[in-house]
């Protein structure tokens, strides 16, 4: 049924009428070709000290906080919502692990209690969302403002130091030479994925998107599939603040996660998830945390000085956007129209 | 008219000026023998939160035409950083402010006319502008500079005399023009009722012959001028320009506008509130001060709770509103 349903909708109502994936894929590819004309020894990977190294798997590396942000982002996007508090719960996550690993707490129980705080918080944004009802962008901008101020309180305005090697491993650990956290999302993904696509979950989430007041009158329970998501987003804002900090041995208020819920939002619509809701792309969102990171290794390879990165990205942004607008293809369409009558269609 | 009307439009107004002045007998009661009951701690209010108060009135227009502006605190660092690179490059200030508010008001404008043209996302257009205008800031300089100027000395040395030895500074009257002007637009101006119609239900507006494009590129163009009106204060108030600074303004800009009672979905508001807001925000921050011995992170805490109370109470006052309505 699933698939019968994903079949009949409007899958091609890109440009040309393309997949959502194209795009971001063909980007990545004209990105990538050229690092490898421009960049030494762009595409190696050598096995150092049982470790991958090599511009890719740093990108991949580095690219997979925003992956992880992506994955929960992508669900809340598509229920209509966005969550601009990732980033805050990032903060809050790496300051709870980093100071109860220092406080001599059991890691199971650190990574139980920090990732519970995430999903805690997340569930908050769900309340304020799906039970009350309050306008996503300001019900997650509560916990964006005072979020970090939490954090600091957490460090009393320190930034703590940790070496528990467990904790470490989750940023800097390798598994067969492959980097933990890249392992973490691609779990993350194939657990998002079945929970979505293999049950009527996902389909639930696009008919909430689509017309929340349809669903509703279909029997769709809306408020509590939208808590789910906002919950779901928090669990990985908290995995995405676990591997921030494990990444840098200390968990910083100040800075874990800073501006990285635009990033993940800009993730997810470069990956085809329309900002409006509806279908969403979860491997697109990957893709979106790809090209970003990949962007911001190649401007950094090129000596770019560092602080001009956002230009590049605000430029990619409006770009995207543009391309995705319905009403940039009307005014295409209609200008096509014009000259010859009748047109295409 | 409606019967409601007066309910949900007055009542967060009225409960933000009852938070104001809770908040401030709080500290007037906590912290009496710190002397925080004087005139000049209210007049160094007005001072401390002129840059963001500015800021703020452009946040309220594009608010309450239905938008949102992230790129606030970036074109606040940008113009600032402009005006003191322009100032040391031996330019006349007075030309280096025309400079920087003609080139935030026409970010605004480019930012508006996305917006309205190809009906992209506000809240993704204004980060590519937020990114843009911190890019800019760093290309204009990678440090802090300092502004050395006659202009500035005769600006900084300023002082209205209020009860003495309470007094004015020229960055605070400004502020407190800004505001009177904005009310007086918001109010008494064609554009001031297009962008409540606006913000209310487009289609409607649309149907009423209210023009669509130019008001909210307009809207976005007032919030470039406020924004970059307040990188110019900014200059002023610190005598040097920060390309890294102001970040998050966007968001403490946004709190005002919220504490200020103003509806985050558009067409419900007043000015005044946003200033109500700054001051509530520029208190709990002065009294954290005062005090000494609280960290200064639960002004965040604080403000992030206030905004939830706020919205938490349109929220009922909007339900209270339609059931009347459906009754």
């Amino acid at each position: 049924v699933n698939e019968a349903v994903r079949d009949a909708s409007p899958r091609r109502r890109g440009l040309g009428g393309v997949s959502k994936l194209l795009w971001p894929m063909l980007a990545l590819v004209a990105l990538v070709i050229f690092d490898v004309v421009f960049v030494e020894n762009f595409l190696r990977v050598t096995l150092e000290d049982g470790r991958l190294v090599g511009y890719p798997v740093s990108i991949l590396l580095n690219a997979t906080r925003v992956m992880l942000l992506a994955l929960g982002m992508c669900l809340v996007i598509a229920t209509g919502g966005v969550d601009l508090s990732v980033g805050a719960i990032m903060a809050i996550t790496a300051a709870a692990a980093a100071e109860s690993a220092n406080a001599g707490v059991p890691i199971p129980l650190v990574l139980a209690m920090s990732l519970g705080v995430a999903t805690l918080a997340g569930l908050w944004n769900g309340f304020l969302v799906g039970v009350l009802g309050i306008q996503p962008i300001v019900a997650t901008l509560v916990l964006m403002v005072a979020g970090r101020g939490i954090a600091q309180l957490i460090t009393q305005g320190q930034i703590p130091n940790f070496d528990s090697p467990s904790l470490v491993f989750i940023g800097q650990g390798t598994v067969l030479g492959i980097p933990f956290p890249i392992l973490l999302v691609a779990g993350m993904f194939a657990i998002t994925w079945g929970l979505t696509r293999r049950t009527a979950l996902g389909l639930m989430i696009e008919s909430i998107g689509d017309s929340p007041e349809a669903s509703r009158y279909a029997g769709l329970a809306v408020g509590r599939v939208k808590l789910l998501t906002y919950a779901f987003s928090g669990l990985c804002a908290g995995l995405a603040g676990l591997v921030d900090a494990a990444l840098i041995r200390s968990g910083d208020a100040n800075n874990a996660g800073l501006y990285m819920e635009l990033d993940a939002i800009f993730a997810v619509v470069v990956g085809g998830t329309a900002l409006t809701g509806g279908r969403f792309y979860l491997a697109g969102a990957l893709l979106g945390a790809l090209l970003l990171q990949t962007l911001t290794t190649t401007i950094l390879a090129m000596d770019v000085p560092s602080q001009l990165i956002p230009l590049p990205k605000a430029i990619v942004i409006v770009l995207v956007i543009l391309l995705q607008s319905p009403a940039l293809h009307q005014r295409l369409r209609s200008l096509r129209r014009t000259p010859v009558a009748g047109g295409t269609r | 008219m409606k019967l409601p009307r007066l309910n949900p439009a007055y009542l967060p107004l009225l409960a933000t000026a009852l938070v104001l002045l809770g908040t401030y007998a709080t500290g007037a009661m906590l912290l009496h023998e710190k002397q925080f009951v004087s005139p000049r701690v209210v007049t160094n209010l007005v001072h401390q939160n002129a840059v963001i108060g500015v800021a703020a009135i452009g946040a309220t227009f594009v608010i309450l035409s239905g938008g949102i502006d992230l790129s606030v605190g970036a074109v606040v660092a940008c113009t600032a950083i402009g005006v003191a690179k322009l100032i040391a490059l031996g330019v006349d200030p007075v030309l280096a402010w025309a400079i920087a508010l003609a080139g935030g008001t026409l970010l605004g404008v480019t930012m508006g006319t996305l917006i309205h043209a190809f009906r992209l996302p506000a809240f993704m257009v204004t980060l590519a502008g937020m990114f843009f205008a911190r890019a800019m800031a760093f290309q204009i300089e990678t440090s802090n500079i300092g502004i050395a100027h006659p202009t500035y000395d005769t600006i900084q040395q300023f002082r209205l005399p209020l009860l003495p030895p309470a007094s004015l500074t020229a960055i605070a009257l400004v502020m407190l023009a800004c505001y009177l002007l904005a009310m007086a637009i918001s109010r008494w101006t064609p554009f001031g009722r297009y962008v409540y119609a606006l913000g209310g239900d487009e289609t409607s507006a649309q149907l009423l012959g209210v023009p669509a494009a130019s008001t909210r590129i307009g809207v976005y163009a007032l919030g470039g001028f406020c924004s970059a009106l307040a990188g110019v204060l900014a200059s002023l108030y610190k005598s040097s320009g920060d390309p890294a600074g102001f970040s998050g303004m966007e968001l403490d800009a946004i709190a005002a506008v919220v504490i200020g009672g103003t509806l985050i979905s558009g067409g419900v508001g007043f000015v005044a509130g946003t200033f109500l807001g700054v001051l509530i925000q520029g208190l709990i921050q002065t009294m954290i001060d005062f005090h000494g011995g609280i960290s200064s992170w639960w002004t965040k805490i604080v403000v992030g709770l206030l905004v939830l109370g706020f919205i938490v109470l349109q929220n009922l006052l909007l339900r209270i509103g339609s059931r009347k309505v459906a009754t």
